[in-house]
C-alpha cells in the first residue's frame, strides 16, 4: 500500500488507483487527489512504462493528471448510479487485460456518480481508431458516456481507466461474477513476465 | 467580545430573567436546575441543561416504559454490552463482536432532506464508532407520504441523495433498510439509520472518564454555528401546522463525510496502540453532552477549557459551543504522557485535535471561559435528567377502527379478479420495485456484501476464513401498529427476525427506532406504551435481547401524529455465507444435482409453502391498495411458531437442501412469489391449497416460502416434521410466467414492467 503523502513508490511493479472518494471528492472527483505528493513519482513512472490501473476515482485522478485523454463528468440523469453491467473487452492487449479475448463480454458492476466519459469529438475518433477503447458498456448506457465508453488506456497500453469496478468482480459470493479477475491475473503476468 | 455570564454574576444576579422556555424548558424543569444549583444557572449552565434534558438526549417521557427491555430480557450468553451504551455488543463467535444500532433523524431530514438524512448517517456511524468497532455496513429505513404527493417529491429525492452522498463517502455498504409511503407520514418523513460494526471482543471501548489527571482531547471537526439547539427545539417538539419549517431551518447541521473517513481511520489507529482511556461521539447536544456523559460515566469529574475548542466561527460563546451539532467529532480521554503519541496519529490522518481539559475527582464539571468559571455542576444531574409518567389512554377512535373488519370489503370474484389485484399490489408504491432508491447506494463497497436489498435480510461476511458473517433486517409496519401497537411492534419484530432467518443466519438480538407522535397526547402515549410492552414480551419469547435503540417523538403536524412506527432491526449471526438463501428462483437449481440427494438427481425446484395461513387482512396491503382501508385486527403473531420457523430455515441452509426462501409479509404469498420470480428472472407454476384469495393475500404472520432442491425433498420434509413447521408443496419453479393453475398466468415481462415502473415514472 503506497501513502498518498510519501513521494515514494517503494520500487513496486505496478500500480492501481482505486476508486472512493478522494479529499472527499468536493471539488471536481480526482481534481486534488492528483496533487497529492505520490502523484509526482506516479506520472514520470507511468510515462516510462509503469503499469498502472485507475478504478473509478483513480480513473478520474489518471485524467486529471493528464495520463489519460477525456474527462469524467456528472452521469446522465445526475444520480449516483450502481448497478451490474455487461461489458464489451475491445483491446485486450493492455497491460491489464491480457486475459481476456477481444470482444469477451463479462458482468462487473459500476458504481459512481460521475461517471460520464467526455472527450473532444477528436479525441474520441483518435481513440477508436488507435484501440484506445479497452471497455465499454454493452447493454446500454447507463451514465451518457461518449460512444459508450466504460474504459480507456493511454497510447503505450500500460495505463488504463475503468468507471466500472472489476474487484467487485472475483467472487460469485460477494459480487455479480468473477469476471473481473483478469484485470489482476493479467498485469500479474505482465510483471512476472 | 461580550463579557460571559460567569457562575460569580450568576450568584450576584439571582432575579435575572432567563429563556428557558425559549430553550424548551418548562418552568418546573427549570425550578429544578436552580434548585440543583442553589443558584440560577449561568447562560451557558442553562443551555447546557436545556440538550441534555430536551426528550431527545433524555428519554424523560419513554423511560418509564423503556426499562422493560432490561426487565423482561430473555438471559442471552451473546450480549457483551447493553442498554444504556452508545450501542450493544452482541458476541457472534470466533473471538468477533457485532455492535449494531439504528436512530432516527425525522425532523432534519424533512427541513433539509439531504443534508439531515446525510448526517442521520453521519452520526449513527460515530455511535458504532465509540464502542471500538470499525463500522462494515449501514441500512436506513424510509417513510414519506403517497409517492404521488408533491412534498414528497421535494423530500424523497433529497433524503436518498443524502443517504448516497455520505454513507458512499465514507465507503460503507449499504445493505438494505425498508421504503414505505402513507398519508400518515406526508409532512413527517421518517428517516431511521442502522450501522453496524465488527470487533474483537478485546476492542470494546467504554464512554467513561476515569483517571483524574488525564486529559481530555476533542477530536475531528472545527466546531460551528450549525445544529444549535437541534435536540432540544427542532426534534423535541412537533412542528406548527403552518411555517414550522422556516423557523427550524437554521438548526440542521451540514456533513462533511470525508472529515467522517479520516476520523474513523484514525479513531481505529488510535484503539489499536491502546492510547485511549474513554470515548464518545459528538452527536446530539455535542459537547455538552459528551463531557457530562464522559464525567457521569467515569470518575465524576472533569475540568474543560471552552476556550480550547477549535471554531469555525470565532463569534461563538459558551452556550453555542456547548449547543452545537457540529459534526464529525468525538471526545477522547487520554493518558497525559500519551498525548504527543495521540496527537501524532491524529496528525497522520489529518484529523485535528485539541487538549480541552482534564480529569479531576472534584465530583464537579467545571468549565472555564478565558479562565472565568461559566459552568460548575455536578455532572450526572444533567445526564439523568428528569423521569415523566405522561398520561396514556386508549384513543378514542380504538374501538371504531377494531371494529370496521375487513371482511366487509368487496373481493376479487374470479381469476382476471385476482391477477388484477396482484398486479395492482405490485406495482403499488409500497410494494413496488425500489431500484430506483437503492441504486444509489453503493452495496459492494469493502467487499464483503453477500446480500443486500431488494434480498430479505443484508449478510455481511465477517471471516474470509471461516464464512462467519452477519445477517441483519429492518421492519417496520405503521398500518399493523395504527390497528393494535402491542401486536403490530410485535408483527415488526417477528418479520425482522424472520428476514434474519430466511438467509440461514440465526437471529441473536434486537435494535429498535421508535417513531411516535407527541408524547403528551395520551392516546399517542398509549401507542408508545403498548409497543414497548410488545417488543419487550416479544423480544422475551423469542429469546433475543433488545441492545439498544431510540425514541423519536414529536412526529405530528399540529395535532395529527403519524402511524406508530416502530422500526425493529434484528441481528443475526451465519455460521457459513458460502450457504445463505436468497429470495430468487434461480434457472440454476433446474436439473442441478441436489446437494443432500446425492447425485443425478434432477427436475425443478419444488415450493413449499411454510407456516399457517388464516384469513388475516386487518391492515394488510391489499385492504390498503385495493380500497384505501384500515381497520380491524392485524394478523395475531406466534412467536413459537416464528421460532420454529427460524430453526427450520437455518438448519435446512446448513445442510444444503435449498436454492431460495423468501419471507411472507405484506400483499402475502401472491407479492413474495412474484418477487421470487422477478429476482431470479423465473417463473413458477402453483396451486393454491385453499380458499385462492385468502391464500394469495392474507398476511398471517411466520411463513416463508422455500424452493427444495430436485432431490432433496424427503430430507426437508423430515427436517420440517422435526422442527413441527405445517407446510404444503404448491407447486414447481420453472416457465417465464407466474401461473397459478385454474386461476391466472402473469408473463414476468409484464409483472417486471408494473413492479419497475412505479417509481421511476414519479421520480424520473
Amino acid at each position: 500500500m503506497l501513502w498518498h503523502g510519501d513521494r515514494d513508490l517503494r520500487g513496486v511493479d505496478a500500480a492501481i488507483l482505486p476508486g472512493g472518494f478522494s479529499y472527499g471528492d468536493y471539488l471536481r472527483c480526482g481534481a486534488i487527489a492528483r496533487f497529492s505528493p505520490v502523484m509526482s513519482e506516479l506520472v514520470p513512472a507511468a510515462r516510462a512504462g509503469l503499469p498502472v490501473l485507475g478504478i473509478c476515482n483513480g480513473f478520474q485522478i489518471l485524467c486529471e493528471a493528464h495520463l489519460l485523454p477525456g474527462a469524467l463528468t456528472r452521469n446522465a440523469g445526475l444520480r449516483f448510479i450502481t448497478r451490474d453491467l455487461r461489458l464489451g473487452v475491445e483491446n485486450a492487449q493492455t497491460a491489464w487485460t491480457r486475459a481476456y479475448q477481444a470482444g469477451q463480454q463479462i458482468v462487473v458492476p459500476l458504481k459512481s456518480g460521475e461517471g460520464a466519459y467526455a472527450a473532444s469529438p477528436g479525441t474520441l475518433a483518435g481513440l477508436e481508431a488507435s484501440g484506445q477503447v479497452v471497455i465499454r458498456y454493452a447493454s446500454g448506457n447507463p451514465n451518457g458516456s461518449a460512444a459508450g465508453i466504460a474504459g480507456v488506456c493511454n497510447a503505450a497500453g500500460n495505463v488504463v481507466g475503468l468507471m466500472p469496478h472489476p474487484e467487485h468482480a472475483v467472487d460469485g459470493l460477494t459480487g455479480p461474477s468473477a469476471d473481473g479477475l483478469g484485470f489482476f491475473t493479467s498485469v500479474v503476468a505482465a510483471v512476472v513476465g | 467580545m461580550s463579557s460571559p455570564d460567569t457562575v460569580a454574576r450568576a450568584q450576584a444576579s439571582p432575579g435575572q430573567p432567563q429563556p428557558f422556555a425559549e430553550l424548551g424548558l418548562t418552568e418546573a424543569e427549570y425550578g429544578k436546575i436552580v434548585a440543583t444549583l442553589g443558584r440560577r444557572p449561568t447562560s451557558a449552565e442553562l443551555a447546557l441543561y436545556s440538550v441534555m434534558w430536551s426528550e431527545h438526549c433524555s428519554y424523560k417521557s419513554s423511560k418509564v416504559h423503556l426499562k422493560q427491555f432490561a426487565d423482561k430480557a430473555p438471559s442471552s450468553s451473546a450480549l457483551l454490552a447493553g442498554i444504556g451504551h452508545n450501542a450493544g455488543v452482541v458476541d457472534i463467535g470466533g473471538g468477533y463482536a457485532v455492535t449494531f444500532k439504528i436512530e432516527s433523524h425525522n425532523h432534519p431530514s424533512y427541513v433539509e432532506p439531504h443534508q439531515g438524512a446525510a448526517t442521520g448517517v453521519g452520526g449513527i456511524v460515530r455511535d458504532i464508532l465509540a464502542m471500538g468497532a470499525r463500522p462494515v455496513a449501514v441500512m436506513d429505513a424510509l417513510r414519506f407520504g403517497p409517492a404521488a404527493a408533491p412534498d414528497t417529491r421535494r423530500v424523497l429525492p433529497g433524503v436518498v441523495s443524502g443517504i448516497s452522498f455520505y454513507g458512499n463517502c465514507l465507503g460503507l455498504p449499504n445493505i438494505g433498510g425498508e421504503l414505505d409511503f402513507d398519508p400518515s407520514y406526508a409532512g413527517n418523513p421518517l428517516v431511521n439509520a442502522l450501522c453496524v460494526g465488527v470487533m474483537r471482543h478485546d476492542d470494546l471501548q467504554v464512554a467513561a472518564a476515569t483517571g483524574p489527571g488525564n486529559q481530555v482531547i476533542l477530536l475531528g471537526s472545527t466546531t460551528g454555528p450549525d445544529g444549535v439547539g437541534g435536540a432540544s427545539v427542532l426534534a423535541s417538539a412537533a412542528f406548527g401546522a403552518a411555517g414550522g419549517e422556516g423557523a427550524k431551518r437554521p438548526s440542521v447541521q451540514v456533513g462533511d463525510p470525508f472529515t467522517e473517513k479520516l476520523l474513523v481511520e484514525c479513531c481505529l489507529e488510535l484503539y489499536a496502540g491502546g492510547l485511549v482511556v474513554g470515548i464518545q461521539d459528538l452527536g446530539a447536544a455535542g459537547v455538552a453532552c459528551a463531557t457530562t456523559e464522559l464525567a457521569a460515566g467515569g470518575t465524576g469529574g472533569m475540568a474543560v477549557r471552552l476556550d480550547a475548542v477549535p471554531l469555525r466561527d470565532a463569534s461563538l460563546g459558551p452556550p453555542e459551543i456547548l449547543m452545537s451539532e457540529s459534526q464529525e467529532r468525538m471526545m477522547a480521554v487520554v493518558e497525559p504522557d500519551r498525548v504527543p503519541e495521540f496527537l501524532a496519529v491524529c496528525a497522520k490522518w489529518d484529523v485535528r485535535a485539541a487538549v480541552i481539559g482534564e480529569v479531576t475527582d472534584t465530583g464537579r464539571l467545571i468549565m472555564t471561559w478565558h479562565g472565568e468559571t461559566v459552568v460548575d455542576i455536578p455532572p450526572s444531574s444533567a445526564a439523568d435528567g428528569p423521569v415523566y409518567r405522561r398520561p396514556a389512554e386508549r384513543g378514542t377512535d380504538a374501538e371504531a377502527l377494531a371494529a370496521d373488519d375487513p371482511d366487509a370489503l368487496p373481493r376479487p370474484v374470479d381469476g382476471a379478479a385476482l391477477r388484477a389485484d396482484l398486479l395492482a399490489l405490485i406495482g403499488s408504491d409500497g410494494l413496488a420495485d425500489k431500484s430506483w432508491v437503492t441504486d444509489q447506494y453503493d452495496r459492494y463497497v469493502r467487499g464483503d456484501t453477500v446480500l443486500a436489498m431488494p434480498e430479505d435480510g443484508g449478510l455481511v461476511r465477517v471471516d474470509e476464513a471461516t464464512g462467519l458473517g452477519l445477517a441483519l433486517a429492518t421492519d417496520g409496519n405503521g398500518r399493523y401498529c395504527r390497528l393494535d401497537a402491542y401486536l403490530g411492534t410485535q408483527l415488526a419484530l417477528c418479520e425482522a427476525y424472520r428476514n434474519v432467518a430466511v438467509t440461514g443466519a440465526r437471529p441473536l438480538a434486537v435494535t429498535n427506532c421508535l417513531n411516535f407522535g407527541s408524547p403528551e397526547d395520551p392516546a399517542v402515549m398509549w401507542q408508545f406504551a403498548e409497543a414497548v410492552r410488545g417488543l419487550a414480551d416479544g423480544c422475551a419469547a423469542l429469546g433475543v435481547p433488545v441492545t439498544g435503540g431510540n425514541v423519536s417523538f414529536y412526529n405530528q403536524t399540529g395535532t395529527t401524529a403519524i402511524h406508530p412506527t416502530p422500526v425493529i432491526g434484528v441481528l443475526g449471526v451465519h455460521d457459513d455465507v458460502r450457504h445463505r438463501l436468497a429470495i430468487g428462483f434461480g434457472r440454476e437449481t433446474i436439473g442441478e444435482p441436489g446437494a443432500a440427494g446425492g447425485s443425478g438427481s434432477s427436475g425443478a425446484a419444488r415450493i413449499v409453502l411454510l407456516g399457517q395461513t388464516r384469513a388475516e387482512f386487518g391492515g394488510s396491503a391489499w385492504a390498503h391498495v385495493r380500497h384505501g382501508h384500515l381497520g380491524g385486527r392485524p394478523p395475531a403473531p406466534d412467536l413459537d411458531a416464528e421460532r420454529r420457523l427460524a430453526r427450520l430455515l437455518a438448519a435446512a441452509a446448513a445442510a444444503g437442501l435449498l436454492s431460495a426462501a423468501h419471507d411472507l409479509s405484506d400483499g402475502g404469498l401472491a407479492i413474495a412469489l412474484a418477487e421470487s420470480c422477478l429476482r431470479g428472472e423465473t417463473g413458477c407454476t402453483v396451486r393454491l391449497p385453499g380458499d385462492p384469495f385468502t391464500t394469495l393475500f392474507s398476511e398471517s404472520a411466520g411463513r416463508a416460502i422455500v424452493a427444495v432442491r430436485p432431490g432433496a425433498d424427503a430430507a426437508f420434509d423430515q427436517l420440517r416434521a422435526d422442527h413441527e413447521v405445517p407446510g404444503a408443496a404448491i407447486g414447481a419453479v420453472g416457465g417465464d410466467s407466474l401461473v397459478v393453475e385454474d386461476l391466472f398466468s402473469i408473463g414476468l415481462d409484464e409483472l417486471a414492467a408494473v413492479h419497475t415502473g412505479t417509481l421511476p415514472a414519479l421520480f424520473g
